[in-house]
């Protein structure tokens, strides 16, 4: 058995295309396990859901960092700042009044304005809420005082928002851009002052016991390496939870339904007579039905469930034309000699199609079912595209279904679509570059001298 | 017909294999009795196209799927096997009590299974032996048919033909069943080989307790394992006896038209030939089959001959020595 492989590894290494897709579903693979062992499934299905505002801190449709390599005018990155990044000072006010300052202070290099900025509180106090000033310093010394409020837990502060110091201090100018703007620069064609901008929060505390974190975020244009979508969420949790998904899919699809067809058309063909008949009757009576508008029918009045789903089409596929390319490879083989001498000898018929039938054609089988592979990926990506996905289970077919809806190559979001559709052609590729290597090597028809 | 119930090996009665077809029945085998003893060696003779094989599967149950009529009895130790359903046959019969050195012997070996595996299969099958129980006996039949154990690691495409044969033969011993049938052993194979074969083959008669059926078209190969000839035509058995009656002489006109066909070295003399072809099975004469054929037929040769028995013990269906 070792020898054999080491022979099959030999032969395989012959082949460039061979070398390719093992790099590549190596790398699938790779990616597989390592968003199943990083983000466990109920964690990255709660980041997916997006529920209880897990992704307020993200900007909305921001692209990957990585867009920033290709251009010389850089698009603004996310700011996060919290009190590991801040410069607190406190001083006592009066007996009972506390003065804490957080001073933020990062530096702006990019070419483009924020999308937004936000200020989120986490409060602790026992009956008066602390109160906060903001004040926002431009790298050329220009202070603005911008609104104040009393920070209950779990509230912000929406800078860029703030309507009232738009009307008086900026002539109903969006803030994100009128604090970034440079002011030699006008107002219908703004430019970024690049530098070292501050924001400045002053907080009140009314009791000793009050006490409070201070998040500070700049929204940017491009946000991790993923970028984010529609609802904020970063695209990676979907991207990397996609793969277990389409590997799963394709490969237990691939696997389970040529594995079963083969079973039964073996079984078909060495029994023959009344079973034969039956097999090739539904065989053929399924032919007829068309997959697509079952799997809609279900999705649409039962369930969704990508268990579910590929369980159903695997059974849907069982009977599909495979059954009579086997077969009719099974006919040439069940009158070979040796199967005969197999019957003579009082061998089983279970024991002649394991032992003797199956193994002498399972060879063209192999390649056949690695091709097929992409197949079952892509039907479910096809699948959640036709809004038939799981809605709970974050897949590349779902990331590209989103997109769509979304508008996304309409309003040129473009690496929404790129990067599931990527890794859906990686993997394609890959299994079909194998495939058909294989094909090459295990198919004797096809092979080379 | 009986003899002695108890020597009885084999014994069948009135057994029919008529195969269906897209021009008609074919009658393959027509009406075959006979008996063999134990520890008996008979050699069944024929051309080709006469039923030999037919008879081997009707008596060892391996039926195509276009049978028109299987009937008959086929008794094994007294018992009547045909009347065994198709499960108790293959456990009861199969390899434990009649083995098969199929006709395509050389490609009778599973391509995928290593030889020794395929070799020890039958006491996998049959005793439920664990796999290296079953491959140690598996080593000693290789060594009983001259093979060196070495092989049972080896594929059967890394074998050389004869090697294949007495792989196949040593498959057939295995189980040390009562009967073995070899349905032509030796013929995909060159002189040498089959010489070797046979060697193997007489040295498996001289030390085991088996009984043997020689099936062939090879007359001169089986003359000296043979304790028994029985000569077929057209579906039927013509000639049944000791081989020293048969092979110094043939009564039959077609035995001995068979026998004067065959080559001698020690002395000159014109091979014959049968001039025309056996009847087709499809639609048999009415009377001797090998009326047709035949230099001596006569009136009475219109009429089917039964099968008879002579003074001399021998069988023969002639309408020449008729009593």
């Amino acid at each position: 058995m070792k020898t054999r492989f080491a022979k099959l590894w030999q032969t395989a290494r012959k082949y460039p295309t061979i070398m390719m897709s093992v790099v590549i579903i190596s790398v699938l693979l790779g990616i597989a396990f390592y968003a199943m062992i990083s983000i466990p499934f109920s964690e990255a299905a709660l980041l997916w859901r997006g529920a209880e505002n897990i992704w307020e801190d993200t900007p909305r449709l921001a692209a990957p960092i990585w867009f920033n390599a290709f251009r010389s005018e850089k698009l603004s990155e996310t700011v996060n700042l919290t009190r590991e990044d801040a410069l607190i000072t406190e001083e006592a006010v009066s007996a009972t009044i506390r003065k804490e300052t957080w001073v933020y202070e990062y530096d702006f290099p990019y070419a483009t304005f924020p999308q937004e900025m936000k200020a989120f509180f986490t409060v602790s106090a026992d009956d008066k809420n602390p109160l906060v000033k903001f004040t926002w310093v431009k790298p050329d010394g220009t202070t603005y005082q911008l609104g104040s409020m009393t920070a209950s837990d779990g509230s912000r502060y929406g800078i860029s928002a703030d309507a009232t110091v738009s009307r008086e201090q900026f002539n109903n100018q969006p803030l994100q851009v009128e604090l970034y703007r440079d002011p030699s620069s006008t107002t219908e064609e703004p430019a970024v002052l690049n530098g070292t901008y501050q924001f400045i929060a002053e907080v009140y505390h009314f009791t000793d016991s009050s006490e409070i974190e201070i998040q500070f975020v700049s929204f940017g244009e491009v946000y991790g390496i993923a970028g984010t979508d529609h609802l904020r969420r970063d695209l990676r949790i979907g991207l990397l939870w996609g793969t277990p998904f389409a590997l799963m899919f394709g490969l237990l699809g691939a696997v389970g339904s040529t594995s079963i067809t083969f079973l039964i058309a073996a079984i078909g063909s060495w029994y023959g007579g009344w079973l034969d008949a039956a097999i090739q009757r539904i065989c053929e009576v399924r032919l007829q039905l068309p997959t697509l508008p079952i799997l809609i029918m279900l999705g649409t009045f039962y369930s969704r469930s990508i268990f579910l789903i590929l369980g159903v089409v695997i059974a849907l596929d069982i009977f599909s034309s495979g059954i009579k390319t086997y077969r009719a490879m099974f006919m040439q083989v069940k009158n070979l000699p040796y199967i005969e001498a197999a019957r003579a000898y009082g061998a089983s018929n279970m024991r002649i199609i394991v032992r003797y039938m199956i193994p002498k054609v399972a060879p063209v089988l192999i390649p056949n079912f690695v091709t097929l592979i992409p197949t079952f990926v892509f039907l479910e990506a096809s699948l959640a595209l036709l809004n038939l996905g799981d809605p709970t289970a974050p897949t590349w077919g779902k990331i590209l279904n989103d997109a769509y809806h979304a508008g996304a190559l309409y309003r040129g979001y473009y690496y929404w679509v790129l990067e599931p559709a990527l890794l859906l052609i990686f993997t394609g590729l890959a299994f079909s570059m194998l495939g058909f290597a294989l094909d090459r090597i295990l198919n004797p028809r096809l092979r080379r001298i | 017909m009986t003899t002695q119930a108890t020597s009885t090996l084999l014994r069948t009665e009135n057994l029919r294999l008529y195969f269906r077809t897209t021009q008609g029945v074919v009658q393959a085998v027509d009406d075959v009795s006979f008996t063999m003893p134990r520890r008996d060696a008979l050699a069944v003779i024929g051309e080709s196209g006469c039923g030999k094989t037919s008879l081997v599967r009707a008596i060892l149950r391996l039926l195509p799927s276009n049978v028109h009529t299987y009937s008959g009895n086929v008794f094994l130790n007294d018992i009547d096997v045909m009347k065994l359903s198709e499960e108790r046959f293959r456990t009861n019969v199969r390899w434990t009590k009649m083995s098969l050195v199929a006709q395509a012997a050389m490609n009778a070996l599973n391509p995928v299974l290593r030889v020794g595996e395929q070799v020890a299969e039958p006491l996998i099958v049959h005793q439920r032996l664990s796999k290296q129980a079953a491959l140690a006996q598996a080593a000693e039949v290789f060594q009983l048919v001259g093979v060196s154990p070495d092989f049972l690691g080896r594929y059967a495409f890394e074998l050389s033909g004869g090697m294949r044969q007495r792989a196949i033969i040593a498959m057939a011993l295995i189980t040390r069943p009562d009967l073995i049938v070899l349905d032509e052993p030796t013929s995909a194979l060159d002189m040498l080989t089959q010489a070797n074969i046979m060697n193997v083959l007489k040295g498996i008669k001289r030390d085991l307790e088996q009984s043997f059926i020689f099936i062939t078209h090879d007359v001169s190969t089986t003359s000296e394992l043979s304790d028994r000839g029985m000569v077929m035509y057209a579906g039927q058995i013509v000639e049944l006896a000791s081989a020293e009656q048969f092979y110094l002489d043939p009564l039959h006109p077609y035995s001995a038209k068979l026998m004067a066909s065959i080559p001698t070295l020690k002395e000159k003399k014109e091979l014959e030939f049968i001039p025309g072809q056996p009847p087709s099975l499809l639609n048999p004469p009415t009377g001797c089959r090998f009326a047709d054929r035949c230099d001596r037929r006569f009136d009475k040769c219109d009429t089917e001959p039964p099968l008879q028995q002579l003074a001399d013990g021998r069988w023969i269906r002639c309408w020449l020595y008729n009593k």
